[in-house]
Parts: structure tokens; sequence; C-alpha cells
């Protein structure tokens, strides 16, 4: 063991180790290795319990069962140490993708390592929730595997080079712009105007960043207020008009960012949480099956 | 008229404030003459609360004036007590325009008119020089200023910033800071902003487009009044309100005013600087020159300078320099025993590229240089290993691997290691020592410095270098005897960024090495230019039509500013005649980029679109800048979800900050150029740098040694924005005490609020930040093992654009 890494080390300085030509995503990380072996370990699970004559009848307390829920205990600590890597910045070698990588994999490998451990005796009791919780995190990684592959190039094409903050400072600029444009204007027609300049583009609660839907955005309300006004002299409405039609292009990009934001990161809010729960059901499975079989 | 005195200081900076006491000290006839209304300017002119550094901390101060890093109002409080301790005579308001007489008698003119004698002068008026002015009607009006301190000094004025070069722009968009609430103009004469770098003319016109400042082009002013300006624009006068003038218009060199007194410089380049004795005497007898305009930009050298000079003026022949100490220990480890001066002389002697130095030169240079014993066999450096410094044989001689089991030898007085000088690339063979050695590696900056300083040196460094990289294009097989016809004829020539040096279709058969920088390779495939290869510096191009007498078969260009060697096409055809060895393996390399080429030809035929993605993301890649970087952060948009993960590895595998920004940067089909270090072939950040702490590391990372006096001269000199002038935050709880308590910021870099209240009013000094390419961790870069995905990855380009990516894409 220590040789093969010794030589692993001696093959390059570290950088051109860390180096890569070309971008290679966690999906596919080294071929496909990790979907490989979590595929292998899935099939030698369905084959061999199909094969081994467990008495009286397959189930989580023979000493096959113990097996498969030995593995897939560990399993479940090591992907949730998922979370401490990818913090911890240690100076020696890792790469996040390759755990994430695994992670991915050997996650869904659970699916059949878990329900197989069970053999297929669920009810109404502390262990099955311990494998619906499973089940649960499972489904919200794979939801979030299938964000993180589709989402990134819209928000690319939405943020169009731009930062975050350049996008609250151009809205904060046609904010400034209003604000000089809009003295002119008859008070009815100011007032719809100064609420979109009070408006907080973050403001809206988490419905409306998971949706990007604002019913009661003021910049839209002042937007069809003047657009119907017949109050102010023409050309200077004319111009808010303009600039709040601006504005309101602004906000959607911004609003647009947020979302995909929000998308890319709400499930690891079930995930995560789901993932504390399974493992205080999987304690108490686990202590129960100890101390009362 | 007044009393001649025996020495007149010119400048009252830290050399000529030294120099002054040192004189007082010695109860010496003297003036300091100085063209403010306060001493130091150039300190004086240092942001409020700058920490000053005093480096280099090896070197003894030696001066009647105290000095250690502290605050700048510290520095020059202190600096005020002692020259009235000293008895230090100063003349304020004495901006000398004029030097005229000789030795013993020099007549002293300042701009009030006012004429000073003196026998001697010593000349310290740093390398600042004197702001260019306005033109216009009004331009002494006192609201015109010629540099921003602190823009929060400005609340809700009208200011107009004259000039648009980099420091108009900075003062521009300092003081259009929302918050201030001030109205901000910047005029430019003409249409574009061509003086200054892309990213702030950038983040200019953004701020322009946000309604922070107006931009104004083919405007100049026409007339000042007090709260107003008169501005002749393209349609006509127009009057705008304004409450203050910045002028950033450049300054002139005080070059110009140096050379009027007939002191010689030591080259035409901008890096020259006057020529001098050891003891510091121009070329013009009397007329002494030390501190920056030296050549010595350190606070603690000019000090040491100012006392040095006034004792040899004062007839003291005995003075060991202040350096001797750090001289010694360079040549402590050598197996002779000699002096310092013996091995000053020793080396000016024996090594061909000292022989035009001169005794102080080669103090300096020794300071920024190793000498070293080397065992016969032993190895200097590996074929590879990414270095830039130069090194000099003084003893023994050196043998250069150029094949397997083939090696040259360089003999004793020459010099090896002269690539990656030039070119900043990797090491192209390993040398060792052919006897028992001593060998002079002499730092890159300083190098060039004595290319700069020393025509002779620079002669023979271009023509070492031009052979051996010819030697190591064709491997072997050729002699430098062989080269002497082609080389006697080579031209060095620079192409600016885009330039076009050969074209396709056209007649020609010169051939051309890259010698730095690097083109790109472009061929006409239907109407389209497609992008074919990219070569980097060192590599040689124009050999295919030499070989079979065709016109030009693809378009060469500068990816960036480069600079190529021409040979000619009948010098090149002689030197293959000779050499059939050489003429086969020439005609194989020939052989394999006209396959490469022939194969990107036939991809486009059925993968158009394919093609296309490649070249025109080649260009894109170019267009950034990266065509000069040897290793740069790309980020895929198809995968990067956004975490900042990178960012935060970073923050946490350095001090707390990070050193890349993810989301700024542009961006074509989803491939993302962050804003980080590229490790430009020729680093533009080492320009500069007083304390000369930027070097490039064994990895080929350009990184900042400790010691950075935080002047921002390397920020500035970045044309990619890529170096902050931040204070490291202060060390926040560990990983675990916030997952499980939620104790401190969390990952990454803490956010501004935050170390703001655990430093309290402490101000902790800010200096420059860049990537060092995670240097010295043992795992490489953390951002690129950090990202969750495999967005993000460290490549160079040329290792980004090889074919397999086209391979890729239209399999
Ligand atoms: C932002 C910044 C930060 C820096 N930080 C540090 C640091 O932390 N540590 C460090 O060691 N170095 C630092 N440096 C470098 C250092 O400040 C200078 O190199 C040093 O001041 C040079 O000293 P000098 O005496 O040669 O010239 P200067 O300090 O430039 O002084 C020249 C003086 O001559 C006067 N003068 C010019 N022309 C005339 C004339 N014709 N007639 C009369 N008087 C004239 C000027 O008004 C000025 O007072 C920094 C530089 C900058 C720009
Ligand atoms: C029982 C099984 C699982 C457990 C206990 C688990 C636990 C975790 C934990 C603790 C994290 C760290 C989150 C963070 O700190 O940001 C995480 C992240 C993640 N998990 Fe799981 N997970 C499981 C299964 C899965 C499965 C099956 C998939 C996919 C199909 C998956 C996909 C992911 C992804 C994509 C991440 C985000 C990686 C990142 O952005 O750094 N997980 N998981
Ligand atoms: S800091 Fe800037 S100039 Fe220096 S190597 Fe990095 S990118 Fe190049
Ligand atoms: S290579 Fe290291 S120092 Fe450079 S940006 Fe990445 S993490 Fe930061
Ligand atoms: S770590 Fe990777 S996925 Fe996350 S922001 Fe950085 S590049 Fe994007």
């Amino acid at each position: 063991m220590a040789s093969i890494f010794r030589r692993r080390r001696n093959r390059a300085t570290q950088t051109e180790r860390v180096r890569e030509r070309q971008h290679e995503g966690f999906l596919r990380y080294a071929g496909f290795r990790w979907a490989k072996i979590s595929g292998a370990l899935g099939l030698i699970v369905i084959v061999s319990y199909a094969l081994i004559d467990v008495t009286p009848r397959h189930n989580g307390g023979s000493w096959y069962g113990y097996t498969l829920g030995t593995i897939g205990a560990l399993l479940i600590l090591w992907l949730t140490a998922l979370g401490y890597r990818k913090r911890k910045m240690t100076s020696d070698y890792w790469s996040l993708k390759a755990w994430t990588s695994a992670h991915v994999y050997l996650g869904l490998s659970l699916i059949v390592i878990g329900t197989w451990h069970t053999g297929f005796q669920l009810g109404w009791n502390v262990h099955t929730l311990a494998w619906a919780l499973m089940m649960l995190v499972i489904l919200s990684g794979l939801y979030g595997v299938v964000v993180y592959a589709t989402l990134p190039q819209a928000l690319s094409n939405n943020r169009d080079q731009m930062t975050q903050m350049q996008m609250l400072e151009a809205i904060r600029a046609f904010d400034r712009q209003l604000h000089s444009a809009a003295q002119p204007l008859s008070p009815a027609d100011t007032a719809p105007v100064l609420a979109s300049l009070d408006e907080n583009p973050f403001a809206g609660g988490i419905g409306a960043r998971l949706s990007g839907r604002y019913p009661r955005c003021a910049t839209a309300a002042a937007l069809s207020a003047l657009a119907a006004s017949h109050g102010s002299a023409p050309e200077a409405r004319e111009k808010v008009v303009g600039l709040l039609r601006q504005k309101q292009a602004a906000l959607a990009r911004l609003r647009a960012h947020l979302r995909i934001r929000a998308l890319l990161e709400i499930w690891l809010y079930v995930h995560v949480p789901l993932t504390f729960a399974l493992i205080a059901a999987l304690s108490a499975h686990i202590i129960s099956v100890f101390f009362y079989w | 008229m007044s009393e001649a005195v025996k020495v007149a200081i010119i400048g009252s900076g830290p050399a000529g404030l030294s120099a002054a006491s040192r004189a007082g000290q010695l109860g010496m006839s003297h003036v300091l003459l100085e063209k403010t209304d306060h001493l130091s300017d150039t300190i004086f002119k240092y942001q409020k609360g700058k920490r000053v550094l005093a480096t280099p901390e090896r070197l003894d101060l030696r001066s009647d004036c105290r000095f250690a890093e502290g605050a700048r109002e510290f520095i020059l409080g202190n600096w005020d007590e002692d020259a009235a301790n000293n008895k230090v005579n100063v003349a304020y308001h004495a901006d000398v325009v004029e030097v005229t007489g000789q030795k013993g008698d020099f007549a002293i003119k300042t701009a009030k008119g006012d004429v000073y004698r003196a026998e001697n002068i010593v000349l310290a008026i740093g390398t600042q020089g004197n702001p260019n002015r306005l033109r216009c009607e009004g331009f002494d009006l006192p609201h015109i200023i010629y540099q921003v301190d602190d823009p929060e000094d400005f609340k809700d004025k009208h200011i107009t910033v004259v000039g648009s070069g980099d420091a108009g722009i900075e003062n521009a968009l300092g003081v259009a800071e929302e918050a201030l609430e001030n109205t901000v103009t910047i005029l430019n004469r003409s249409k574009d902003f061509a003086r200054a770098k892309a990213k702030n003319v950038s983040d200019m016109m953004d701020a322009g487009e946000n309604g922070l400042l107006s931009i104004r082009t083919e405007t100049q002013p026409k007339k000042v009044e007090p709260g107003w300006l008169m501005l002749e624009t393209p349609d006509g006068e127009e009057k705008i309100p304004c409450d203050v003038i910045v002028a950033r218009l450049g300054s002139v060199a005080p070059r110009g005013f140096v050379e009027s007194m007939g002191i010689e410089f030591t080259g035409p380049d901008r890096e020259a600087f006057p020529k001098l004795s050891p003891t510091f005497e121009s070329t013009v007898p009397g007329i002494f020159v030390i501190g920056a305009l030296a050549g010595y930009p350190l606070i603690k050298h000019c000090m040491n300078q100012g006392y040095d000079v006034v004792e040899f003026i004062n007839g003291n022949t005995s003075l060991t320099p202040a350096d001797e100490k750090d001289l010694a220990a360079i040549f402590a480890g050598l197996p002779q025993q000699k002096s310092v001066s013996e091995w000053l002389d020793y080396l000016r002697e024996r090594v061909r590229i000292f022989a035009d130095v001169s005794p102080l030169q080669m103090r300096e240079f020794m300071l920024d240089s190793k000498v070293a014993f080397y065992r016969k066999g032993e190895v200097v450096f590996e074929k590879g290993e990414p270095g830039s410094s130069l090194f000099a044989i003084a003893d023994g001689h050196a043998e250069v691997e150029v094949g397997p089991d083939i090696t040259v030898p360089i003999e004793q007085g020459s010099i090896f290691g002269e690539v990656g000088l030039i070119s900043g690339r990797k090491r192209g063979a390993t040398i060792r020592a052919g006897a028992d050695a001593i060998f002079v590696e002499v730092s890159r900056t300083a190098a060039l410095k004595l290319m700069a300083a020393v025509p002779g040196a620079k002669r023979v460094i271009n023509r070492i270098s031009l052979e051996r990289q010819l030697l190591q294009i064709f491997k072997g097989g050729l002699t430098v005897e062989d080269l002497a016809p082609v080389v006697d004829e080579a031209e060095v020539i620079r192409v600016p960024a885009g330039k076009v040096v050969i074209q396709e279709g056209d007649a020609g058969d010169d051939v051309y090495v890259i010698r730095s920088g690097s083109m790109v390779v472009e061929k006409d495939i239907g109407g389209k230019p497609i992008f074919l290869r990219y070569l980097p510096a060192g590599s040689y191009f124009g050999e295919m039509a030499v070989l079979n007498d065709e016109p030009r078969n693809a378009t060469v260009k500068a990816a960036v500013g480069s600079e190529v060697i021409k040979l000619t096409g009948a010098g090149f055809k002689a030197m293959l005649a000779a050499r059939p060895q050489v003429r086969a393996a020439t005609e194989a390399a020939v052989a394999e980029r006209a396959q490469m080429n022939s194969f990107i030809e036939s991809r486009k035929a059925s993968y158009s679109s394919a093609v296309d993605l490649y070249s025109d993301t080649a260009s894109f890649i170019m267009k950034e800048g990266l065509g000069e970087a040897t290793d740069a952060l790309l980020i895929d948009e198809n995968l990067c979800v956004g975490c900042d993960n990178c960012e935060k590895a970073c923050a946490d595998s350095h001090e707390g900050l990070s050193r890349l920004d993810r989301e700024a940067g542009k961006t074509f089909a989803h491939l993302h150029v962050p804003t980080s270090c590229r490790h430009c072939e020729h680093p533009h950040c080492m320009a500069d740098c007083p304390p000369n702490v930027i070097h490039r590391g064994p990895d080929g990372e350009v990184f900042m040694e400790p010691g950075c006096i935080g002047c921002g001269n390397c920020m500035r000199n970045c044309p990619y924005g890529v170096i902050r002038m931040e204070a490291a935050p202060p060390p926040k709880p560990g990983l675990l005490s916030w997952l499980l308590l939620g104790k401190g910021p969390g990952p990454g870099e803490p956010s501004p609020k935050w170390t703001k209240k655990q430093l309290g009013d402490e101000k902790p000094k800010k200096i420059a930040v860049k990537c060092d390419m995670c240097k010295g961790l043992a795992g490489g870069p953390a951002c690129v093992r950090a990202c969750p995905t495999g967005a993000a990855i460290r490549v160079s380009p040329e290792e980004f654009l090889s074919i397999a990516r086209l391979d890729e894409a239209t399999d």
C-alpha cells in the first residue's frame, strides 16, 4: 500500500498532478469508475441474495442481513462525512470531485444494499423509519444530481458575465436615475415610483425566490400605473416609464439568478437535515436490534 | 545670492534628509533644497496611516535619522525632530530648475529665481517627477489637484477628472463611490481609452452605465473658474459645475532634468540609471546621485547612502559600505577565502557579462544573487524545472544534456539558464557541473537590471541565448560554428499583440523563432480563420516554406506582445544543407505539423460547428490574455453550481483571504475565465517591486515571499486585476466548533464586518495578496481540489487547446 502511494507522489510535482487538460464532471469522473463499482456492488448483492439460502428466510437479523446492514450503516456514515470533507481544507491530496462522484454512486447503491438488507420486511416501526428516511435522503440526492446537471448552464446564460454585485449595482443605478427623473411627475404618479425605489430586491420570501414570480412587485405595479396614467407631462412620464422598463429587466435578471441559485441549494436543506434524522433513526434501529432481539 | 556651501542636497526624501543630517552632524556647511513645504514629499503623499516597512531586515541602518517600521505619521514626525536635532539647514519651496558650473563652484537655480552656490551637489530627487499640468486658462487655481489621497475626503461635490490613463480612471472610480454622493465627470481628449488597462476601462464603462459617473470623450477643459469648468466638446463649448478638478495627465520623469546637468545614463531604456562611481559620483565630477534616482528604492538603502555619500565628500575613504556584511555572507560558503572586494574583482575578471559592470553595480547585483560551489557531476537544474534565474560560470565548466548521452560543455566565463530568463518558461535541459565549479546565480530581476544598465552584458546575453535557443530547437547535430552565419544576420523584432507575422498565401522564406510571448497559427478554411495551433515561446515557425518553396500555408500572429527572431531563409537553408541529419529532423517536424493541419481541415469538412467552436474558444482564450499565461484557472459553467467552494478553499488554505474571484471575469460558450492569477510567462507584477519579493517558484508559480511593503505597484502593474491589497483577518475558530457549536464565521473568507468586529480599532497592514498556486501545499491547488463538480481546472493554454480537445468534440 505504502509503496503505491509513494509511487504516485513521485510521478510528478503536486501541482502537475492536480492539473487536468480538460474539464471532466463528477458524474463522468475517471470513466465512470464509481458508477461501475457501485453497479457491481448492487449486482453482487442481488445475485448473492438469490443464491444464498438463509433459514428460515431473508431478513435483517440473519448473518447475511447483518453483513449488508453493517456495510450500509458504515456507508451512510461515510456518505455523511462528505459534508466535513467539503469544508476541511487539509493540505494533502484529495479531490472533492472524486468524493462527490463516489458519494453519488455509492449513495445510489444503498437503495439495493439497504432494501435487500431488510429482506423486504417493512412495517410500521423504527426499522422501517430508518429505511424510509434513507430512501428520502437518496431521493433528495437524486434531485440534487439532476439540478447539478441541468441548471449551471441556465445560471451561466442568465448572468451573462455579470456578477451578483453588478446586478444589484445596476438596479441601484436605475433607482438613482428614477429618483431624479420622477421629480417633475405629479404626486399621484410619484407614489408608485417611490414604492419601486423602496423595494428591496431580495424581499419576497422563499416562495417567490423559488418560483421566480413576484406578484407584488412594486416596479411592475409602477410600470402599469404610469403606463395607464395621464397625470403628468408626457415627456417626463415617458422617461420614467423607460427607466422603469429597464429596471424591470435588471430585476428580472437578478431574480432569475437568485431563483436558479436557490434551486441549486434548497435541496441540501432537505438532504442534510434528513441525513441527521436518518442517523438518529439508524442509531435507534441498531440499539433496538441489539437490546431486544 | 548666498554664501557657497560645501554641499547642496537637492530633495529631502529619506536619502537627501539623511545626507543633510550627516552634514549637520559633521558641521559641514550645507543646504537641503526641497521643492514642497515639507520634508520627504513621496512619503508625505502615502495614504494616511499607511504602515511603512523597513526592508531589507538584514541590512543595518546607518543614519543620523531614526527609521523603523511604523505608521507614516510617526516616521515623518520623527524625521522632523531629527532634522532639527541634527541642525539641518532646509530651504523649502526651493524647486531646483537648473544647475550650472562645475565641481567647486556650482550654481543652483530654483523656480522662484533664487540661486544657491555649492562646491558639491547631492542629487536625491527620487523618481516621482513632476505631474503634467493643465494647459488651459485658469490652470493655476487651487482647486486643481494632482492626486487623490483618500476618496473619502470628497463628499457631495462636483468633481471632474482630467486624463484617462489608469491613475485618472482609478481616482474617478474612487470618488464616484456611491456613498460619497459626488457628481463625477471624467474627460478624455480622444475617442477611446487606449492608455488604460482593459479592466479599468470596463469598470469605468460599467460605472458609467450605472450612472455613477459621466464619461465624456473627445472633450477637454477650456477654462477653469472657481466652481465652474468650461469644456470644449465636439458640439462646441459647454459649462459644467465643478468644485474640484483632479488632473491625472501623467508626469515628467526627472531624467530630462538630470541629463540637462550633463549626467549620463547607462542606456536609453526606462530601466536605466545614472552612471555612478563606487562613491555615488555621476559622470559630472562633484554631482553625486543617491536614493531612488540612483536605482535604490528602499528607504533604508536611501538613508544609508545619504550617510555614506556625505562621508565620501568629507574625504572618508575607509568607510565600508553597510551591505559589506550581507555580501560577506553571500561568499561565505565558498571553498577559497577572499575578502568581499577580492571576490567582486574575481568575478568581474572571470565572467564575460560582468566585465563592463562598475564596482558599485557589482555590489548591487551580488546582493540579489547567490554564489555556490558545485562538485563535478552535481546537477544545477533539471530539464522541465521552472526557473528564470541566470547562471554565470566563474570557475570550472558546466555540461548541458542536449540529448540522451549527448552533452555539450559550456566554458568558464560564459552563462547558462538564459532561456528561462528571456522566455520565463521551464528549463530546456539538465545542467551539471562538468568539473568542480563555482557558479553565480543571478535572479531574473537583477539580470534584467544588469542588461538595462550594461549594454555590453546585454549583447553577450542576447547572442548566447539565440545560439542556445537554436541549438535547443534543432536538438544536437549542430554546433555554435554552424549557427554563426544565421545568428550574425538574425534580427530581433517586437510584435504587438494581434499583429500578423506571416500571412497565408504570401511568398517569403524567413524563419522565425519566438523569443518571448506566444503566437497563434490560423488558416482560412471556408472563408473563416480557423485556429490551428498555439505556439509558446521557444517554438519556431515559417520553416515549411523554406523546405518546399511554396507560399505560406497559414497565418501566424502574435497572441500577446512578443519578440521574434527573424532568420533569413537563405542562411537557414545553408545551415540545413551543411547538416543532413538536422534537415531530416526538421522535415519530420514539418510533416507532423502538416498532418495536424490536414486533420483539422478534414474535421472542418465533416464537423464544421465543432471546429468553429474550438476555433472560437481559442480566440476567446487569446483575447483574454491567456496567451501569456503558464497556468490559468478555467471554470466550465456547464458544471459550476456556484457554490463558491473554490473561493472558500483558497481562503482557508491561505491566511483567510481568497485569491480568486469566481464570478468576475469573461465567459464564452460557458467557458469562464475567473479573476485569478495566470502566472504569466513574463509577470508584469514583477516589474517594479521595491523590495523585490515577487518570484517564480519551482512549480512555475509566481508568488510573493514575505517582505511586501504594501506599495501597490504590483497591483497596478498586473493587467488582469488579480492582486488585492488586503490585511489578513484574525484567526477564526476551527471547523468543528463551527459545525457543532456555530462558532465563528464558518468556512471561507470572513465578512469584513466580522473582521472589523474582531479587530476593533486595530488597523493591520495591507499587503499584496495573490494566488501562489498553493505553493507548499502537498496536495496542490486547493481551488481545484475543492470543486465538488469538476468545474474548476488549472491548465496552461497549450495543454487546454491541445488537439485532443477537438478530437473529443468531434468524436
Ligand atoms: C505608495 C508607496 C509606498 C512605499 N512604501 C515603502 C515602504 O513601506 N518601505 C520602503 O522602504 N519603501 C517604500 N516605498 C519606496 C520609497 O518611498 C521611495 O523609494 C523613497 O522614498 C525614495 O527616496 P528618495 O529620497 O530617493 O526620494 P523621494 O522620497 O522621492 O524624495 C524626493 C524629494 O525630492 C523633492 N524634489 C524632487 N524634485 C525636486 C527638485 N527639482 N527640487 C527640489 N526638490 C525636489 C521631492 O519633493 C521629494 O521630497 C514606497 C513607495 C510608494 C510610492
Ligand atoms: C443515505 C445516503 C446519503 C447520505 C447520508 C448523504 C449525505 C450527504 C451529506 C451530509 C452531504 C453534504 C452536504 C453539504 O454539507 O453541503 C451530501 C451532499 C450531496 N449528496 Fe448526499 N447523501 C446520501 C445519498 C446521496 C445520493 C444517493 C445522492 C445522489 C444520487 C447524493 C448526492 C449528493 C450531492 C450531489 C451532494 C452535494 C455535494 C456538494 O455540493 O458538495 N447523496 N450528502
Ligand atoms: S499577478 Fe498578474 S501579472 Fe503577475 S503573474 Fe499573475 S496575472 Fe500575471
Ligand atoms: S491555486 Fe491556490 S492560491 Fe491559487 S487561486 Fe487556487 S486555491 Fe487560491
Ligand atoms: S467550487 Fe466548482 S462548482 Fe463551486 S463555485 Fe467553484 S467552480 Fe463552481
